[in-house]
């Protein structure tokens, strides 16, 4: 009895603590009044929220949807096929291959931002080359550019963007296809009407585990992108780390959990138009 | 008058990896017939059932779809549909959607789809289910969608492997009765592939026996039953007692004496033989005559003992040993002549059968 | 067709690798600079070594993940057993909440982490940071141990239970040597996760604990660091040994 006991009080003590209180905080501090020495102080003020309609962070909410979005699109285009591919091969060469592609996941994220600084840099290797073949005069400037910013949100996220299609395609029942092709579905069709729906939920969860904390992913924005190239969570850090105004911040984050709330619920419904028994439920426990 | 043929494959081979799964295989089927390939596990029948479909392509060897060389044709072009063992039932789509599916590819309009999908709904019993989706099915409901979109496409051949056995054993019975029904309406040429003999015998009108890649034996029901051509179909079909033989002498065009369990038997056989032959004697266990010897009769087969007995129900089943230590299966039925009769452990009882009801064939070597 | 496909392949995983390989390959060089190889040379090697405030930031990244990756397993373990095996209230608000820290992107989780500390008066550092680790690999956890108690035989534990051992004596001598694949799996797992973070790092560490993200986010934005490297190639070492250990233990175990 002590030991189970133990085991269930120290779940609920834990996740209570360090999960639930801190969100319901975060929600809280989003309408407090901002101050400088408290950080955040009653009263109650819709202020921060009101001020997430200012141009400026509206543009730089705007730019992170766009940069993210992009990211998210380069990474489905090109994690689609290839999961699509490693999915169909036999075991072993699946294994390696999707061992093959977490080994960079696990070197520290950083770093590996840095090192496309070594690429796309004007002494980096894709000038070197481009000068060295004579197509052009002069380095071209790649690093501190958009396109510097959704390249390195690519190398980092796509992944995360392989792991759940390639589970989506896993699912997949060979004999629906097979069905298919008995009653007359060209390549294309049976693209379009059996393998697209059915993989959908998993082009959801990949989409969202890019999406969302590619918008958050400030350090590829400080890094790649200079000071015109912001992301939401350059915002988000500016605000708790510098300025210190922590309703606002809050305010930012929680629009953000609005987010990823409104892309669950997205992800849930798509399962059960396919009917599986998907969604939560899949991953919960 | 012969009927068309309809199927034809001809010396085909069939390897995965280095393993060969069909070997010179040939199969004509006649057209509107319900064929079935029986055989156990492994034995390539499914094989056998995806080369038609196309989802497999033979080594060496052709297909003829009515007279068509369809050797080639990709699955998606061919006249044949796919009753598949799990069903493949879309989950995504409707029961409709589904059944509409081979209609739709084939770019029929939408009041004709309608038309055809609600009267294959109708047959096979499932108007009322058209909206519901796949997950909300029985199984014998998902079977009969899946029955409905095959030939809701009019196909000129359909293909069932296994449809049955995902099924409770109730179920199945009455999906056997009501397949063959839908068979006979429809006219279309039924190609089954089960392992399960008492299936294949009600089912069919000509059923194909197969084992490691080959044809045993095709014929009707009743000529697999009656006269299995060697000994795998022998033994794979019902249960059959078998007896060793020597030839000793012809006595007449079908008729031979043969030195049977150390006595001479006389047995009938239609193929050629020679005084010497060894043959094997088969008998099936309703066609033994089992006596008591405590009867005042004369005894006219072989001594034997009761070592077991089991009440079926219809037939009283019992395991006899003869003298030289072979035990055969004997089934009886009851009549109103002796409708109680049944035999104590180590009884001792005379063996015998009908005469001219043994089915004879050479030993292989 | 065949060979778009593997063309098709090969050209992802060379995107993936190229950064890292030349990361590898500049460690060695004896040029500062990137672009040209001036000869092979162990002279960054050296000068990581004699860094040491970036040595102090990769042993305090060490031991973080360490201690991080343990408690989180054992806590994990146990959040796993408890939600697998007993009923108590909240058990669908306790896998939810698992859940939503798994799907949150790391910027939400680290401001979530700062606020409650702020709000209950940790100071931000050592454990601030070891504490912030521990959340976040607890679904990874959870989910590796729950998966694998799932294919539990619970007549096993009946059988037990039948014969008299006590709950702590079920997980101790039964539960746990049969998951122990799972177990060490989540380890290695929240060690890597731990080492590769940065974002919730960035915000709730302070002063006096500085970890490797941090420091070598102010050595790049800087300009070229070739020590930095040199840390990468460490890294990547240590990393593939952990990540092959772990798949293999996974795979040896799994027919159970």
């Amino acid at each position: 009895m002590q030991f189970r006991r133990f085991s269930i009080l120290l779940t609920l003590f834990w996740l209570g603590l360090f999960v639930l209180v801190p969100h319901l905080l975060v929600v809280l501090t989003s309408v407090m009044t901002p101050d400088s020495e408290h950080l955040a102080v009653w009263p109650v003020s819709g202020e921060s929220w009101y001020r997430l309609r200012e141009h400026l962070y509206l543009q730089v909410f705007w730019q992170s949807l766009w940069l993210s979005g992009i990211t998210t699109l380069i990474c489905l285009l090109v994690g689609y096929p290839f999961a699509f591919i490693i999915a169909k091969l036999p075991r072993l060469w699946r294994g390696v291959l999707l061992f093959l592609m977490i080994v960079p996941f696990w070197t520290n994220s950083l770093i590996r931002t840095y090192a496309i600084k070594l690429i796309l840099g004007n002494k980096g290797l894709v000038n070197s080359l481009l000068l060295g073949l004579g197509i052009v005069d002069e380095p071209v400037q790649l690093l501190y550019t958009e396109f510097a910013v959704i390249f390195g949100l690519v190398y980092v996220l796509l992944p995360f963007m392989v792991l759940p299609l390639v589970s989506g395609f896993d699912k997949l029942d060979e004999s629906l296809l097979e069905a298919a092709r008995d009653l007359g579905a060209g390549f294309w069709q049976r693209f379009r009407l059996i393998i697209l729906p059915l993989t959908m939920p998993g082009v959801i969860a990949g989409s969202l585990i890019v999406f969302l904390p590619a918008m958050g992913m400030f350090y590829v924005a400080d890094l790649l992108g200079g000071a015109k190239n912001l992301l939401l969570g350059n915002i988000i850090k500016n605000q708790f780390l510098v300025v210190r105004n922590w309703p606002f911040g809050s305010a930012f984050s929680v629009a953000l959990i609005l987010i990823m709330a409104l892309l669950m619920w997205l992800y849930f419904i798509a399962n059960r138009r396919i009917n599986r028994q998907g969604g939560l439920q899949d991953e919960s426990l | 008058m012969e009927q068309p043929r309809i199927l034809t494959l001809s010396n085909i081979t069939k390897r995965f990896a280095s393993q060969e799964v069909l070997t010179a295989f040939s199969l004509a089927i006649e057209d509107g017939e319900f064929f079935t390939i029986l055989g156990p596990s492994g034995c390539g029948k499914t094989t056998v059932l995806r080369l038609i479909a196309g989802f497999e392509q033979p080594d060496e060897g052709t297909l003829l779809l009515n007279g068509v060389d369809i050797t080639r044709m990709p699955a998606e072009q061919r006249p044949v549909n796919t009753v598949f063992q799990s069903y493949a039932l879309f989950p995504h789509m409707s029961v409709f959607d589904n059944v509409a599916f081979g209609l739709k590819m084939a770019g029929v309009g939408r009041q004709e789809t309608a038309d055809r999908v609600n009267e294959a709904l109708a047959m096979v019993r499932l108007s009322d289910y058209a909206m519901r989706k796949p997950h909300q099915l029985s199984g014998g409901q998902k079977q009969r969608v899946a029955m409905a979109r095959a030939i809701v496409n009019r196909p000129r051949v359909l293909l069932l492997d296994e449809s049955l056995s995902a099924l409770d054993h109730k179920l199945r019975q009455e999906m056997r009765i009501e397949l063959k029904q839908l068979q006979r309406k429809l006219g279309i040429t039924f190609v089954f592939v089960t392992h399960d003999q008492e299936e294949a015998l009600s089912m069919s009108d000509r059923l194909m026996v197969m084992n490691l890649g080959q044809a045993q034996q095709v014929g009707t029901p009743r000529e697999i039953y009656e006269s299995p051509r060697n000994l795998f179909v022998a033994q794979f079909i019902g249960e059959i007692n078998l007896f060793d033989a020597v030839i000793r002498e012809k006595l007449d065009e079908y008729h031979y004496e043969a030195e049977l369990l150390g006595e001479a038997k006389r047995i009938r056989c239609d193929r050629r033989l020679q005084p010497g032959d060894r043959v094997n004697v088969m008998l099936r266990p309703e066609d033994l005559r089992i006596h008591s010897l405590t009867d005042a009769t004369v005894p006219r087969g072989f001594p034997g003992r009761v070592m077991e007995r089991y009440y079926t129900g219809q037939t009283l089943n019992s395991l006899i040993m003869l003298e030289n230590g072979q035990t055969v299966t004997a089934h009886e039925f009851f009549d109103e002549d002796d409708p109680d009769f049944d035999y104590s452990i180590n009884e001792a009882v005379d063996v015998d059968w009908v005469a001219g009801w043994e089915h004879v064939i050479p030993v292989e070597s | 067709m065949k060979a778009f496909r593997w063309g098709f392949v090969t050209l992802v995983f060379v995107y993936l690798y190229l950064p890292i390989a030349l990361l590898v390959i500049n460690s060695f060089n004896v040029s500062k600079y990137g672009h040209e190889w001036r000869g092979f040379s162990l002279k960054w090697y050296e000068k990581l070594a004699g860094n040491d405030a970036l040595m102090q930031a990769f042993t305090n990244s060490l031991v973080i993940a360490t201690l991080a990756a343990t408690a989180a397993t054992i806590i994990g373990t146990l959040m796993a057993l408890a939600i697998y095996r007993y009923r108590f209230p909240l058990r669908k608000t306790a896998s939810g909440l698992l859940f939503v820290v798994m799907l949150s992107p790391d910027i939400v989780l680290a401001i979530t982490f700062l606020v409650i500390f702020i709000a209950l008066g940790i100071q931000l550092g050592f454990w601030s940071l070891l504490i912030a680790h521990i959340t976040f690999c607890l679904p990874f956890v959870v989910v590796t141990v729950y998966a694998q108690l799932n294919g539990f035989d619970k007549n096993l534990l009946e059988a037990a239970q039948d014969l008299g051992a006590s709950e702590s004596r079920i997980f101790l001598r039964i539960i746990l040597p049969l998951v122990m694949p799972a177990v060490v799996a989540s380890w290695l797992l929240s060690f890597t996760l731990s080492l590769d973070d940065v974002i919730i790092s960035s915000f709730v560490t302070g002063p006096g604990f500085e970890i490797l993200p941090i420091r070598v986010f102010s050595m790049v934005k800087v300009g070229v660091s070739p020590e930095v490297n040199v840390l990468a190639t460490l890294l990547l070492v240590i990393s593939l040994t952990l990540v092959t250990l772990s798949t293999l233990l996974l795979k040896r175990k799994k027919p159970q």
